[in-house]
């Protein structure tokens, strides 16, 4: 403890004090919070309200009763109250499946599978199916369909990355521009755009006996949209493996697809983890325009709540609420990616 | 000859796929009327908005609103029940394809009615259920109760919008004068109207209305009557359905000619006895008119008994929020709203 104090003094003074420029930088700051601080603590805290009606907040601190009242509508949006449970386990396994699957030591086929059963759970988890109260998708709404998008179009998106990835790179000249072109479009393209050819186009262009659930419709899309981006992001991990590997896996007689899967994409994909999760958090983001179509997602349904004639126009606490989900997740995600650089390159370190 | 064989049979294949999707698409270019998908499906689809008083969600997450109300009305026509119905939010730039593309059955979202939407866009409209236009919200303390008062105000008004250059076009009829304040983000209007900055701000009405109850003191500011411009606001529907068109107009007229004859939910029932043919007719005391339009005779009373009459879906959603009934009053009260006879 006495010896602790010091040297973290020490580090303070330093860290803050200790160029010309740290200490300007320091005191700008310390002016800064002095300014902003305690307006925020006093609509935050002292002026807040937090229980009771619309009635009874003033428009000078934050209402956290609206908060409390529509919490639930923010989160789970239409979904019936009564079976809220539903959607609630959703993202339970939503969690898992994604904490499961940051675990390296986990990383095996067993993922693999477990990976579309428990999308498959959740869609009929949300559907409700095998019971007699089915909810159509355009009662779901909130969290759970911002994480289940966001999950499922991800995961279904990698795999498809990678076939584009190396056919990017392949030989084969027709795979090669295909590959290109796929990849320019989509890139080329706005994702509202992709959204509005999913909600607007596809329904013209299938049979009514295809017609496919909006929802259903926008994941396909967005899988297909988003497989061009992870694409470009493997392709930079494939382009950084020594040609050598190559060589010397087909030295030893490999296949090119035994080549791939053994030697170059374990490699690969493991030094592209980085970029992977910053695309991540920016799908994560990129959700909430799932609004321009209809979608109550997290955003969507804080922005809704906050028009009801009953708590009408509390939008700061609403955009509140909702940048803590997000900020969590994304803050999340990307200490998890810290982490696990730190780990992979302590395995690449040792001999 | 294997490969000449295979592709062969690629082109066969391709040319019947090809054939089988341009039928389809012909197919559904010529599908049937919107009337007989609501009923293969179940329920209405309805395309709707978010804004307070006219269509948001309550905490339990049911939607509530003026123009849920009249999606409601509509699902009593065509089911016999309020609750057949799908409202879904959509954003003013995608709620037209929408319609076109056959997402939505029908639009309850506010659109206001307009030669392009009619002719070019082949739109058809109901009966205007809402007439709203741009408005002046003023400072009380000005004194001022009608627009024609207004002299030397300091007016606030989004940069860039027609409703700039109609209320430029509005002084310049009545020869007042005023000094306009033009602000980029409508969200500076409250600050600017509350720190004295402008005397008054002017929206579209029903923006304000949402406006003013945001305001510290709503008390201290007022709506002025006048409507700078027309925004009438009209249930729509795409062309190629006569019958359903004709559903909706007179689920919205029922609703108007219970009104006029002062037949509201509570009331409802003491006009069963009424001796009135007319009221007979409406409320399927006699039933043989409503059955000669294939309707359910009890449909207008049971609109009635469950969503209420015309001014009442308004002074359920609307009031509360400050909406005077202004043009929004039946023809009997000065208003527009008027519903053709019921025979």
């Amino acid at each position: 403890m006495t010896a602790a104090s010091p040297r973290l003094l020490t580090t303070l003074r330093t860290g803050l004090f200790g160029t010309r420029a740290n200490t300007l930088v320091t005191i700008a700051t310390l002016l800064l919070l002095s300014q902003t601080l305690p307006p925020l603590f006093r609509w935050a805290v002292l002026d807040a309200t937090f229980s009771g009606n619309a009635a009874s907040c003033t428009r000078d601190g934050a209402c956290w009763a609206f908060v409390t009242a529509k919490l639930r509508f923010i989160l789970f949006a239409f979904y019936p109250p009564a079976l809220q449970w539903r959607p609630s386990l959703v993202i339970l396994l939503l969690a898992a499946i994604l904490t499961a699957s940051a675990l390296p030591r986990l990383w095996g086929r067993t993922l693999l599978i477990a990976w579309p059963l428990t999308i498959l759970a959740c869609w009929l988890l949300m559907q409700g199916a095998f019971t007699s109260t089915p909810v159509a998708s355009n009662q779901w709404g909130g969290l759970p369909v911002t994480l289940f998008v966001w999950a499922v179009c991800f995961a279904a998106a990698t795999p498809i990355a990678v076939l584009l990835a190396l056919a990017r790179r392949s030989t084969l000249g027709g795979l090669r521009t295909f590959s290109v072109l796929y990849i320019e479009l989509m890139r080329g393209t706005p994702m509202v755009a992709i959204l509005y050819v999913a909600m607007l186009i596809l329904p013209m262009a299938l049979p009514d006996a295809l017609s496919l659930d909006k929802m259903l419709r926008a994941i396909v899309m967005i899988t297909l949209f988003w497989a061009a981006y992870i694409a470009e992001v493997i392709r930079a991990g494939l382009q950084a493996i020594p040609s050598g590997q190559h060589e010397a896996a087909t030295a030893l007689g490999l296949g090119y697809w035994r080549t791939q899967r053994l030697v170059i994409l374990p490699q690969a994909l493991r030094i592209v983890i980085p970029g992977m999760v910053n695309l991540a958090i920016g799908f994560l983001l990129a959700t909430s325009l799932l609004a321009v179509i209809g979608i109550f997602d997290l955003l969507n349904a804080a922005r809704a709540s906050a028009a009801d004639p009953q708590w009408l126009g509390f939008y700061n606490e609403a955009y509140l609420v909702v940048a803590v989900v997000y900020f969590v997740i994304c803050f999340g995600a990307s200490r998890y990616s810290r982490w696990l650089e730190n780990k992979l390159a302590a395995g690449a370190r040792r001999p | 000859m294997i490969a000449h064989k295979t592709i062969r049979r690629v082109i066969q294949s391709t040319a019947a796929a090809a054939f089988l999707a341009t039928t389809m698409l012909s197919g559904l270019a010529h599908a049937g009327p919107t009337l007989d998908k609501i009923n293969q499906r179940g329920a209405i689809k309805v395309g709707v908005g978010t804004t307070p008083g006219f269509f948001a969600p309550d905490s339990n997450g049911q939607w509530q609103g003026f123009f849920i109300d009249f999606g409601r009305a509509l699902s009593i026509t065509v089911f016999g029940t309020p609750d057949k119905v799908e409202f879904t939010s959509s954003s003013p730039q995608q709620r037209l394809p929408a319609l076109q593309s056959g997402e939505f059955d029908i639009l309850l979202s506010g659109v206001t009615v307009t030669t392009t939407r009619a002719f070019k866009l082949g739109f058809h409209f109901g009966p205007t259920v809402f007439y709203d236009g741009q408005g002046i919200l003023v400072r009380k303390d000005l004194g001022v109760t009608k627009a024609a008062d207004l002299d030397g105000a300091t007016i606030g008004a989004q940069s860039g919008t027609t409703g700039e250059l109609n209320v430029a076009d509005f002084f310049r009829k009545t020869g007042k004068t005023f000094t306009p304040v033009t602000i980029e983000d409508t969200g500076q209007f409250i600050d600017a109207l509350e720190s004295g900055r402008v005397d008054a701000i002017t929206q579209d009405s029903s923006d304000l209305v949402g406006k003013r109850t945001q305001l510290k003191n709503p008390d201290d500011y007022v709506l002025l009557p006048e409507r700078l411009s027309k925004e009438p606001l009209a249930p729509a529907v795409a062309g190629g359905d006569d019958r359903w068109l004709e559903l909706v107009n007179w689920t919205v007229n029922a609703t108007l000619q219970a009104e006029e004859w002062g037949i509201t939910s509570a009331n409802v029932d003491e006009f069963l006895e009424s001796e009135d043919p007319a009221i007979q007719r409406f409320l399927g005391v006699d039933p043989s008119f409503a059955k000669d339009l294939g309707l359910d005779p009890k449909w207008a009373y049971n609109i009635i008994k469950t969503v209420g009459n015309y001014g009442e879906i308004y002074d359920r959603n609307l009031k509360p929020l400050g909406w005077e009934r202004g043009y929004n009053s039946l023809w009997t009260d000065g208003g527009l709203l008027y519903s053709p006879p019921f025979r």
